[in-house]
């Protein structure tokens, strides 16, 4: 039998996007009960308003982009020039693969035809003919539900060369990745998209200017575009008033690493970090002690358990020195080794650089090996001031942010976990002769 | 070359999913559908959908050369991906990757002699909340540990 992904609910969730995700179901809600309950309602109402008057109300929900940049949707919207001559297009990212991050397969897994909903509403805002969900390639289940649930769009008349019967014509398909971390940049997506490696594109241009086949495009997260049929129907200020000011609405928090009930979340934005881990995460698991976090997905910079008691909203974690980025929120005990988790996240990034760029392509590689060096303890106290180095000359010298997002979490542990790095380096068993060794020379 | 008639149809319908005179757009996904079906991604494969595409050989290259789905080399029947990555990492992928290797008397990107199970440590699979996490072909299996990865494997090599 197939395995929910689903959790029970938890009473201080607050449910909008994950509304119809009754636990433990573990097929997706199809066509039929999408309508029963509500769906399809949110594109009716937009059809009858006009397409600034949908791009206001997004800006009023003060809804960001849950990607993990966590730029303001409506303004971004707002950016695209509805009488351009060009066709205007909309792409969903769904290329998830921040580590930590498992929240869009549940949104497509669960309730695809918001999604559909959401991204119907967006085109209709800045007046699209075409979309595309870009897929990670690994998430073929997904791309079959989603699939099958565009297929029942299209029989329905949501989709198509006449949407509703308003003569609006409007075509949505899936586009499958094929592993590549790099390509949940926006850029780089869109180049995946053409059928091309996935290296970033300078920008400016944006997007919204020259993006998917070098015409206007908005492009969004999955989460991102699922919260637009609540903020359509229920009005932008309504979705504002959930979450903290400038940050509207719940998110998807998704709960991994030590911690008793990991699972996938929807909270208000600017609940308490702590709130979220030991009341509806059920604490640190084994009983064990807090020792650091995780925020917003492997890019984000560490907080240590004392910086954790904070409001989780995009302002507060950027006052904090971290960032909310996709949700993920990875929870580490007393246990965790964090010479360890360095080095693994720079392995990671070396991996993904596309090597578009010298300084990531470089630097990556660089931390990489210096921080396997560190955690095989053959390190030396000086490689912690080649990695605050490295790292400081990446930072904002890359055509995209992968760049950075290796080298803010390098800095954050280097700096913040100093103490635990250099124990292990004074250890330095590894320098130690192995038992039975003759010597070289004997004197 | 011809592929099965369900992969034609569903090449013809995602051709016209791009923009007239863009068809390059549907470059990856052809050639990862076409994997799939054949195996790999051999020289006929290279050569047939560059064709259909109207790219030069180049361009198809550059791209098999990019992404890591992407194979040259035929895989195992079952191809093994193990999430290694940092909440798979903190709750034992590590210790199941290295069971696996154990297991399979393989190590990373290796294939069984049989040519039944291939192996690779991956990056994030996207399945954080259930971790430790691994895929075998397109099927996830979810909080593994050592003991469940046998039974997978003995059951997977009784439906041989």
């Amino acid at each position: 039998m197939k395995q929910t992904l689903l959790v029970p609910p938890h009473p201080l969730e607050k449910r909008v996007l994950t509304r119809r995700f009754e636990y433990p179901r573990t097929e997706p809600v199809w066509i039929d009960e999408y309508l029963q309950t509500g769906g399809y309602e949110a594109i009716r109402k937009a059809m009858s308003m006009e397409p600034e008057a949908i791009v206001e109300e997004v800006k009023k929900s003060a809804l960001r982009g849950r990607g993990g940049a966590g730029f303001p949707t409506g303004m971004k919207w707002s950016f695209v020039d509805r009488r351009s001559p060009k066709p205007k297009y909309v792409v969903v990212n769904a290329d998830e693969g921040e580590p930590g991050t498992c929240k869009d397969r549940i949104l497509m897994g669960y309730d695809p035809h918001r999604l559909i909903e959401g991204v119907l509403i967006g085109a209709r805002a800045i007046g699209a003919c075409r979309g595309w969900i870009y897929i990670r390639g690994e998430y073929r289940e997904y791309i079959e539900i989603m699939d099958r649930a565009i297929e029942q769009a299209y029989e329905r008349g949501f989709l198509g060369s006449n949407v509703l019967g308003t003569g609006w014509e409007f075509h949505l398909s899936t586009h499958t990745g094929a592993g590549s971390y790099e390509c949940g940049e926006e850029t780089a997506l869109l180049e995946s998209l053409e059928g091309k490696r996935g290296n970033p594109r300078l920008k400016p241009p944006f997007p919204a200017t020259s993006g998917a086949f070098q015409c206007p495009t908005i492009l969004n997260n999955v989460e991102t575009f699922c919260a637009v049929p609540d903020i359509i129907l229920n009005g932008g200020e309504w979705y504002a008033s959930l979450g903290t000011p400038r940050n509207g609405g719940t998110r998807l928090v998704c709960l991994s690493g030590h911690i008793e009930r990991p699972g996938v979340y929807e909270v208000p934005l600017g609940m308490n970090l702590l709130t979220i881990i030991n009341e509806i995460g059920g604490g640190v698991w084994k009983g064990r002690k807090l020792k650091a976090v995780i925020p917003g997905g492997s890019s984000s910079p560490v907080l240590k358990a004392d910086e954790c008691d904070i409001p989780a909203d995009y302002d507060s974690l950027a006052k904090a020195g971290s960032m909310l980025g996709s949700g993920a929120t990875v929870v580490l005990d007393e246990t965790a080794d964090m010479t360890k988790v360095l080095a693994r996240l720079m392995k990671f990034y070396a991996h993904e650089s596309c090597g578009w760029c010298i300084p990531c392509r470089e630097g990556t590689t660089w931390l990489k090996k210096i921080t396997a060096r560190l955690e095989e303890g053959l390190g030396t106290e000086r490689d912690l001031e080649t990695i605050d180095n490295i790292s400081q000359n990446m930072l904002g010298r890359t055509f995209c942010p992968l760049g950075d997002a290796a080298a803010m979490p390098a800095m954050a542990l280097v700096r913040k976990f100093r103490d635990e790095i250099l124990d292990r380096i004074r250890q330095a068993e590894a320098f130690a002769p192995a038992p039975g060794t003759q010597p070289l020379v004997v004197l | 070359m011809t592929f099965s008639p369900e992969l034609e149809a569903k090449f013809a319908k995602m051709i016209g999913n791009y923009p007239p005179g863009r068809q390059k757009g549907a470059l990856i996904p052809m050639l990862l559908y076409a994997q799939d079906e054949v195996g790999a991604v051999t020289e006929e494969v290279i050569e047939e959908v560059a064709k259909r595409l109207k790219l030069s050989r180049v361009e198809v290259e550059e791209v098999l050369g990019y992404y890591t789905m992407l194979t040259r080399e035929p895989r195992g029947r079952y191809h093994i991906q193990i999430c290694t990555n940092i909440s798979c990492m903190l709750t034992g992928g590590e210790e199941l990757f290295e069971h696996a290797c154990r297991r399979l008397g393989i190590g990373n990107k290796g294939k069984t002699p049989d040519g039944q199970f291939s192996l690779e440590e991956v990056e994030c699979l996207g399945a954080c909340s259930w971790a430790p996490a691994m895929q075998v072909n397109y099927e996830f299996h979810y909080q593994m540990t050592p003991e469940k990865f046998d039974r997978l494997i003995e059951s997977l090599r009784k439906l041989q």
